[in-house]
């Protein structure tokens, strides 16, 4: 199910401003990969290219390869919508949708690409709120509005939402920036469990997190404002936090960066 | 100066100065005055129209037409005319608010800055101000005396639409640009195609709002008169094919009724407005009722 992400010689843009610069990387399956460094040197940027949500952007665009396995994302043939059903997406704030209960914002993504058999719903519906550690909280209120529930709560609606629709590769976008300590703890576990079926990239601000549920760190810096961000380096998490490659990486695990 | 300051520093902290609660108290009864003042005829109007209205509005008056009455006559209804009025604004409403809903979601979610976008805008603006005594010729000159069509209730409807559909795309666009993009997105990173988020996602979201203003926009259509008195003529006899001949309504019964001096046709008329504002009033209450049952139920 999970599948390898090969990038290579990538570049994203916004209209005139280049936005990140060559990045070339591979995210194996069934691990956690993370995404560390400074605000607006393009993290999310890059996460947004793995599932072709950049170009939603007006003005935004992209260059070079991303391989799922054997297939180019980026090739000319290739949907848009297609990519994103194979590779999910969690976004930095939980966004349930307000018009609808909690269960049908698990199936939405089911029931706007056409399937109607309610057994089969039913089924996806508690196997994809159990997978995300919700379905003891939520079984007896299915049918109240998503937008009820707490904020971890909803974060984790929306991971339940994002694997309902079986994806090979889930991307997670500062996850648990919004939420409190004990919510950060239950979405961590529940990484820990998807990594198992899943290939997963998680942008992080928080180093300690990185460190806590990542096999591998990937590590981004700017060299300065307007320019490009740039992948220095990517390794094993445990490589990364003591003993990087790098003097820019170790500068900024010990805070040394600005 | 610098005396001064230092004074304050070592007291405790200061009390509210006597300009500031003078500005304060000041500002305070201004608002509560305009908001008197805006609410005086607002309620003389209601009041008005409903003490005036009760004398007349009874099952006779909502069951006869004026067929065969004269002005000076007692009784009589305006039957004929509220089914001209509901077919009419009916006709408009399947016209405009498709039209006005679809162009609304072109702008918002297709047009972005596109120069059609751009000048859909500007003509949206324009027919915004367009009196409706404007549009009631421009479909007299066009379909009447054109085309040569009679006088009938879908003429009518044609020119109401003309002023019904800015005001829903406005209040579509409007809408629609407060839902947050976050949705858009979610939806997106779903595998979900453009048209079904908008469909499934967006439109829901923004379903109140835009029922808010097509109901608003019904409220204004309703009222018109100009427009009707070019088109749909008047008429005594209740004629329910909207399609040919003239038809009553209620806003031209209305003027008709006032305009005589006899004291009956006087009643007749505040009737006739009474029964405007509720037949508006419940078509609110039941567009409302449907908005909310379309929503999970939130406890």
């Amino acid at each position: 199910m999970a599948k390898r992400i090969e990038i290579s010689g990538l570049h994203a843009y916004y209209g005139a401003v280049h936005a990140i610069e060559d990045i070339s990387m591979t995210v194996e399956p069934r691990s956690v990969t993370a995404f560390i460094g400074p605000s607006g040197c393009g993290k999310s940027t890059f996460l947004r290219t793995l599932n072709r949500m950049h170009e939603v952007i007006p003005g935004a665009r992209v260059e070079g390869k991303v391989m799922l396995d054997d297939e180019d994302l980026y090739g000319s043939d290739v949907d848009p919508v297609a990519v994103r059903r194979v590779v999910g997406m969690v976004f930095q704030r939980p966004n349930p949708f307000p018009t609808m209960s909690i269960y049908d914002n698990v199936a939405a993504g089911l029931k706007l690409n056409g399937v109607r058999r309610k057994s089969q719903l039913d089924e996806i519906v508690e196997r994809s709120l159990k997978g995300a550690n919700l379905w003891n909280e939520v079984k007896d209120r299915l049918s109240r509005p998503g937008a009820g529930l707490s904020g971890g709560q909803q974060q984790r609606l929306c991971i339940a939402r994002a694997i309902a629709v079986q994806p090979q590769v889930l991307l997670m976008d500062e996850p648990c920036s919004a939420l409190d300590p004990i919510s950060t703890l239950a979405i961590e576990d529940l990484i820990a469990e998807l990594k198992s079926q899943y290939t997963i990239v998680i942008v992080t601000h928080n180093m300690q997190q990185a460190a806590r549920v990542s096999d591998r760190t990937a590590f981004f810096n700017i060299a300065g404002t307007g320019k490009p961000g740039k992948l220095i380096e990517i390794d094993d998490t445990s490589k990364i936090f003591t003993n990087p490659s790098e003097k820019a990486t170790e500068d900024y695990i010990t805070g040394r960066f600005g | 100066m610098s005396v001064k300051g230092a004074e304050l520093e070592l007291k405790s902290l200061p009390r509210v100065s006597a300009r500031r609660r003078m500005a304060d108290r000041t500002v305070q009864s201004l608002v509560y005055a305009a908001f008197v003042i805006a609410i005086i005829p607002l309620v003389s109007v209601l009041w008005m129209v409903v003490t005036r209205g009760m004398e007349r509005l009874d099952l006779d008056f909502l069951t006869f037409s004026m067929n065969g009455l004269s002005s000076s006559d007692e009784g009589g209804g305006a039957n004929h005319a509220i089914v001209g009025t509901l077919q009419q604004v009916g006709l408009t409403a399947v016209m405009a608010v498709p039209l006005g809903i679809l162009t609304g979601v072109y702008l918002v979610e297709y047009g972005g800055n596109s120069r059609l976008a751009r000048v859909i805008t500007f003509f949206v603006d324009v027919m915004t101000g367009i009196p409706s005594i404007v549009a009631g010729l421009f479909i007299l000159a066009f379909w009447l005396l054109a085309l040569g069509f009679e006088y009938s209730g879908f003429a009518g409807a044609l020119a109401l639409a003309i002023l019904m559909m800015p005001t829903v795309v406005r209040a579509t666009e409007e809408m629609l640009k407060l839902v947050p993009n976050d949705l858009r997105e979610a939806s997106y990173a779903l595998g979900v195609p453009r048209w079904r988020t908008i469909c499934f996602v967006v439109l829901p979201t923004a379903l109140t709002g835009i029922v808010t203003g097509v109901m608003l926009a019904v409220a204004r259509v309703m009222g018109e008169t100009a427009p009707l008195l070019l088109l749909v003529f008047i008429t005594d006899a209740i004629n329910s094919n909207p399609f040919e001949g003239p038809q009553g309504s209620l806003p031209t019964f209305i003027w008709y009724q006032a305009g005589d001096p006899n004291p009956q046709a006087i009643e007749r008329a505040w009737a006739a407005a009474l029964t405007l504002i509720l037949i508006i009033m419940l078509l609110n209450l039941g567009a409302r009722l449907l908005a909310r049952l379309r929503k999970p139920v939130s406890r």
